[in-house]
């Protein structure tokens, strides 16, 4: 068990090594002196110019820089934004949250309906309903989100008026940031109105950012429950006289969710890639809308930094899903040791 | 031989794989309808310019934003309406035929080409080489793919080509890891060791012994690849970071239609429906193709 720990967790060094070389290249690989890039419209002399390449260090050789780069990572310097001069890592802290309540969201919503979803195909193997439930669930894989959520916003927000068109919640409510999650911060002020305008600036991108995951957890919790409904102790359970409900809500879901857990734990890059998208549509102020922004606006140590923390977050969790993978399912555990 | 030994013998005689694969994929009618959406998709993509009504980048003064022609105030001059700049919106969609399914191809040619070759590589080379290839797709894989591609075109600059590149790159570690797994599950049979006694060299051993034979979820790898660039890629171009205008590419035309979300639905309504189209049509046909090729699926 700790082989298979030991193993797997030593994967992180090269895999962060890898996303700081990424994240490196990123800026220096841009087009252009990257002095004047800091520098922008400015206009600099060269010996300010000289000045400032030696006091960035951008004299040195690449893998100097590169190995500097690093040492200020490990440190968490991750730079300033050319725009706001607000310490990236500071930025990223106060965007982050929102773009967590965004996935939560997302991916409650995904589970919620993915799953009854799953099952009932299974259980209804070749009728209508597994047909219709399939055939929703392809479309909704193969669904640019982009669009989505303006055909969403189109028929919500304008035509009936239900929903927000954008932003996480009414300006009129000043809500003391405590967890950086609006939904909780309302409440803990105990303020019923900003709940509710949260909530309702909430539903519509939770619903695009959840619908691939929730196309992905109704297939892949149909074909578990399919393969465990074929299993002899299947069999069994019904031999045994146990009503039906028991046997799928107990013995078949257990042992199907193994393999769908893990799929929704992938999900967590995914998350982040559509939050990408999402966030842009509903200008949601998340990481992904910053990111998007840092390009339009050249803010390349916004850029370079969000990727940085993102692909590092999606480093971590997929650790802990393997992790957590490995401690529910033995045959993983002790296949490469 | 009599007639009826001569059908004996006809019955014994395996059925001719193509023959057997297109019975497996047309028992699956998703799968054939999504054909049929491919074929029609592909026609217009060649005959885009005599089908299309107008020409795809014109821009009309006295047309701005008309509505498609069933509604009050269309005209069957433009039978979808106009964009915000006078373009015929059907034009513009049977055009951007040819912009989808051009990604589609570039992406699935360079990374199905560079992944089996590195998945190739990885299998038979399990040392070192190998090791090494499948750490840096492990790299690349913790990246969520959109994310990376619009990293890449940060730094390589927006536009079509290296869109398509950027997005290549993020599809590199699928085709690398099912090639590999594939090849070192038929590394350990008969064949490959009697090719081998023969004194067949690696290369040959690689491309004429091994591969034929792992072909099957690459192609299925392809197909599934091929709608999932053509989202990508739109994502992209809605994101301006894609293709630029005027060009009529189905993200980016998207991307100009955000302003028009509450005037007029149909700019908006249209390209997405394309795309969703589109890709729908090749992931049904993946999966009808992954019915029809697995063999652990077949009875």
């Amino acid at each position: 068990m700790l082989r298979f720990l030991l193993t797997r967790a030593s994967l992180v060094i090269p895999t962060f090594a890898g996303i700081t070389l990424l994240a490196f290249v990123l800026v220096h690989a841009v087009p252009g002196d990257p002095i004047q890039v800091l520098a922008g419209e400015h206009a600099i002399s060269q010996e300010r110019h000289d000045e400032l390449l030696k006091s960035y260090g951008l004299d040195r050789p690449l893998p100097i820089q590169y190995l500097r780069y690093v040492g200020h990572v490990l440190e968490g310097d991750l730079g300033r934004s050319l725009i706001t001069h607000t310490p990236v890592i500071e930025e990223f802290g106060a965007l982050f949250p929102a773009t967590i309540e965004l996935s939560l969201a997302a991916m409650l919503f995904a589970v919620v309906l993915g799953l009854p979803a799953g099952i009932l195909a299974a259980t209804r193997r070749n009728t209508v309903l597994d047909h219709g439930v399939m055939g929703v669930s392809l479309a909704g894989y193969s669904m640019p989100i982009f669009w989505w959520g303006l055909l969403l916003i189109i028929l919500f927000s304008n035509t009936l008026g239900w929903t927000p068109v954008s932003g996480r919640v009414a300006v009129a409510f000043d809500i003391e940031p405590v967890t950086g999650f609006l939904l909780i911060d309302s409440l803990l002020a105990g303020d019923g109105d900003a709940f509710r305008s949260a909530l309702s600036h909430l539903i519509l991108p939770a619903i695009v950012l959840g619908t691939i995951p929730l196309a992905v957890i109704a297939r892949m919790t149909r074909s578990a429950m399919l393969e465990v409904l074929g299993e002899d102790y299947i069999r069994t359970a019904r031999a045994k006289g146990l009503v039906p409900l028991r046997v799928i809500g107990i013995h078949a879901l257990r042992n199907a969710l193994i393999p769908v857990v893990t799929v929704i734990g992938l999900q967590v890059g995914y998350l982040f890639a559509g939050a990408i998208l999402t966030e842009t549509i509903f200008s949601w102020p998340g990481v992904g809308k910053w990111l998007v922004d840092s390009i339009n606006r050249r803010d390349y140590p916004v850029l370079q930094g969000g990727v940085l923390l993102i692909g590092t977050v999606v480093m971590i969790v997929n650790l802990a899903v393997d992790l957590l993978y490995g401690l529910i399912n033995p045959r993983i555990r002790h296949r490469r040791a | 031989m009599t007639a009826a030994e001569a059908e004996a013998l006809e019955l014994a005689a395996p059925e001719h794989p193509l023959r057997e694969f297109w019975r497996y994929f047309s028992a699956n009618r998703g799968a054939v309808g999504g054909l049929v959406v491919i074929v029609i998709v592909v026609l217009l993509a060649i005959f885009a310019d005599i089908v299309s009504p107008h020409s795809p980048i014109a821009s009309n003064s006295k047309a701005f934003l008309v509505p498609p022609a069933w509604q009050q105030g269309g005209t069957w001059t433009y039978p979808l309406g106009t964009d915000a700049i006078g373009r015929d919106m059907l034009s513009r969609l049977i055009h951007g035929t040819r912009f989808s399914l051009l990604i589609g191809c570039i992406v699935v040619a360079i990374s199905g080409t560079v992944g089996v070759a590195l998945g190739l590589a990885a299998g038979f080379f399990s040392g070192a080489p190998g090791i090494l290839i499948m750490r840096l797709m492990d790299i690349v894989l913790t990246m969520p793919p959109l994310l990376l591609a619009i990293v890449l075109v940060a730094i390589l600059g927006p536009g079509l080509v290296n869109a398509m590149i950027a997005v290549s790159i993020t599809y590199l570690p699928f085709f690398v890891r099912i090639t590999r797994a594939t090849v070192l599950g038929e590394l350990g049979k008969d064949y490959v060791t009697a090719s081998r006694v023969n004194g067949a060299g690696t290369l040959r051993l690689m491309l004429v012994t091994v591969l034929p034979n792992c072909m099957a979820p690459i192609i299925v790898q392809g197909t599934l690849s091929f709608s999932t660039a053509i989202l990508d890629a739109a994502a992209l171009g809605f994101l301006s970071l894609g293709a630029q205008p005027p060009t009529p590419e189905w993200g980016t035309m998207l991307a100009d239609a955000r302003d028009f979300v509450l005037r007029a639905w149909w700019v908006v309504t249209l390209p997405g429906l394309a795309i969703l189209i589109t890709v729908l049509a090749f992931n049904l046909m993946g999966d009808g193709l992954r019915d029809a090729l697995d063999p652990r699926l077949k009875r």
